[in-house]
């Protein structure tokens, strides 16, 4: 079964949706970065979903989803590169995903997450200490 | 018997017998002044608001038209080309009694008291064995010419009426770029579902090509706020929202601040009372300040917001 790549940038998670998503998918994908944040000991995890065309319920609730959980874990998720078609759909069916950080593209997500890690690094320095 | 729908002037099932027809020409050719004095006087002007002059002058351009279609026209139709002239006389006057607001009973009035006229015009010139089919033509005709009036007279409104809503759509939601990164919204008139969607859309792919962080919704020209609006507001504030902007409404007038509190709609977003505080809280966010240039006999004197990004 194949399964989206999680990549580790710094105390973040970058996570590149780039293919059409089933349902399958998304709760590998839950399962897979629930486990990677543990493991990584991240501060953030960056969603890129501009290649993503076709939403539904399920794959909106598995976005909020995740929040959730990387918030329990202490990491932040910012969703990036939605569509605006996406982004009406979102809302039409009822999902804001309130608690889901968001930017327009990676590079500004990154800046979201790459303060949440620097402070988190500078938190992790200080515990060294 | 006619035709409903299509307009020939068919009476007595064919063309016209020749006796009726020369009386028809005869009747226009040679009573004109007498027919437009008479249809003139007759015309209660106060109720049709018409000057004299104007019905005068409208009168004979309606007389003149007629009288030459009926003296060319063979074929007595509405729409034939003898009677071009005719139309083009009442096209103009009903179009520009149309557009001047005028209502359409003073508009086609003014062309069916002619029938009176001529019905007199007929009494006077004509022996009492012809009179009654030629009353009969003469009124056809008329009616004819009513009918044309008042469809004409429709169709001005209509366009009108098309014109206007083309011009309310595209003047209805405009996206402007404030500053680099800020975008407003201003909605101007009723927010339903179907312009939600537009001004929605409208917003999302202006974010897409600008890049805006911060995008205003200015809802100064939006007469009255219910829960219905509230919540088109709130969809748009949250798809925003997922492509990664933030939405500032502005523009809430006192009574309308207090029907959205007391409808208990809880809308949950940076709201401001004037576009000018909602752009200066966007700046401020953005990180840049405004302020006040010292000298204001520099040349640049106007207040600048320096570029001082945070």
């Amino acid at each position: 079964m194949d399964s989206i790549p999680i990549l580790k940038i710094g105390s973040a998670l970058l996570v590149t949706i780039q293919v059409d998503m089933h349902d399958q998918l998304a709760t590998r994908l839950q399962d897979d970065l629930t486990e990677k944040i543990v493991q990584h000991r991240a501060r953030g995890v960056l969603i890129d979903i501009s290649a993503l065309e076709i939403v539904d319920s399920f794959i909106g609730r598995m976005l909020a989803n995740i929040a959730n959980v990387s918030r329990l874990l202490d990491a932040d998720t910012v969703v990036v590169g939605m569509r605006p078609e996406v982004a009406i759909t979102l809302v039409e069916l009822g999902l804001g995903l309130p608690g889901v950080k968001t930017a327009l593209n990676a590079e500004r997500g990154l800046a979201l997450i790459g303060g949440v890690s620097a402070a988190g690094e500078a938190a992790d320095d200080a515990d060294d200490d | 018997m006619l035709c409903a729908g299509v307009m020939p002037l068919v009476v007595g099932g064919g063309i016209l017998a020749v006796s009726d027809k020369k009386n028809l020409v005869s009747l226009f050719a040679e009573g004109e002044s007498d027919i437009l004095a008479n249809w003139v006087s007759t015309l209660n002007l106060g109720e049709i608001r018409m000057t004299r002059q104007e019905a005068e002058s409208q009168g004979r351009a309606v007389l003149d038209a007629l009288a030459k279609a009926v003296a060319h026209g063979n074929s007595s139709d509405m729409r034939g080309g003898e009677f071009a002239d005719v139309r083009d006389v009442l096209q103009a006057f009903s179009r520009s009694r149309a557009l001047q607001g005028f209502s359409p009973t003073e508009t086609a009035t003014f062309i069916l008291s002619l029938k009176r006229s001529l019905f007199e015009q007929v009494r006077k010139t004509t022996r009492p064995e012809d009179a009654f089919d030629l009353l009969s033509i003469v009124s056809e005709l008329i009616d004819r010419l009513g009918m044309f009036t008042i469809e004409t007279y429709q169709k001005t409104r209509e366009e009108l009426i098309a014109r206007q809503g083309k011009e309310i759509e595209e003047l209805s939601t405009p996206v402007v770029k404030l500053w680099e990164g800020i975008v407003a919204l201003p909605l101007i008139g009723t927010l339903d579902s179907g312009r939600t969607q537009v001004v929605m859309q409208n917003l999302l792919e202006t974010i897409v090509q600008t890049g805006a962080e911060i995008a205003i919704l200015d809802i100064t020209g939006v007469p009255m706020v219910d829960t219905l609006t509230a919540q088109h507001l709130l969809k748009t504030v949250s798809a925003a929202r997922l492509m990664g902007a933030d939405c500032i409404i502005s523009g809430i007038r006192p009574q309308i601040a207090q029907t959205i509190v007391q409808l208990g709609v809880d809308l949950n977003v940076v709201s401001k009372a004037t576009l000018a505080d909602a752009l200066a809280l966007a700046l401020r966010r953005t990180g840049r300040v405004v302020t006040k240039v010292k000298a204001p006999s520099s040349g640049a004197s106007q207040e600048q917001p320096a570029e001082t990004r945070g």
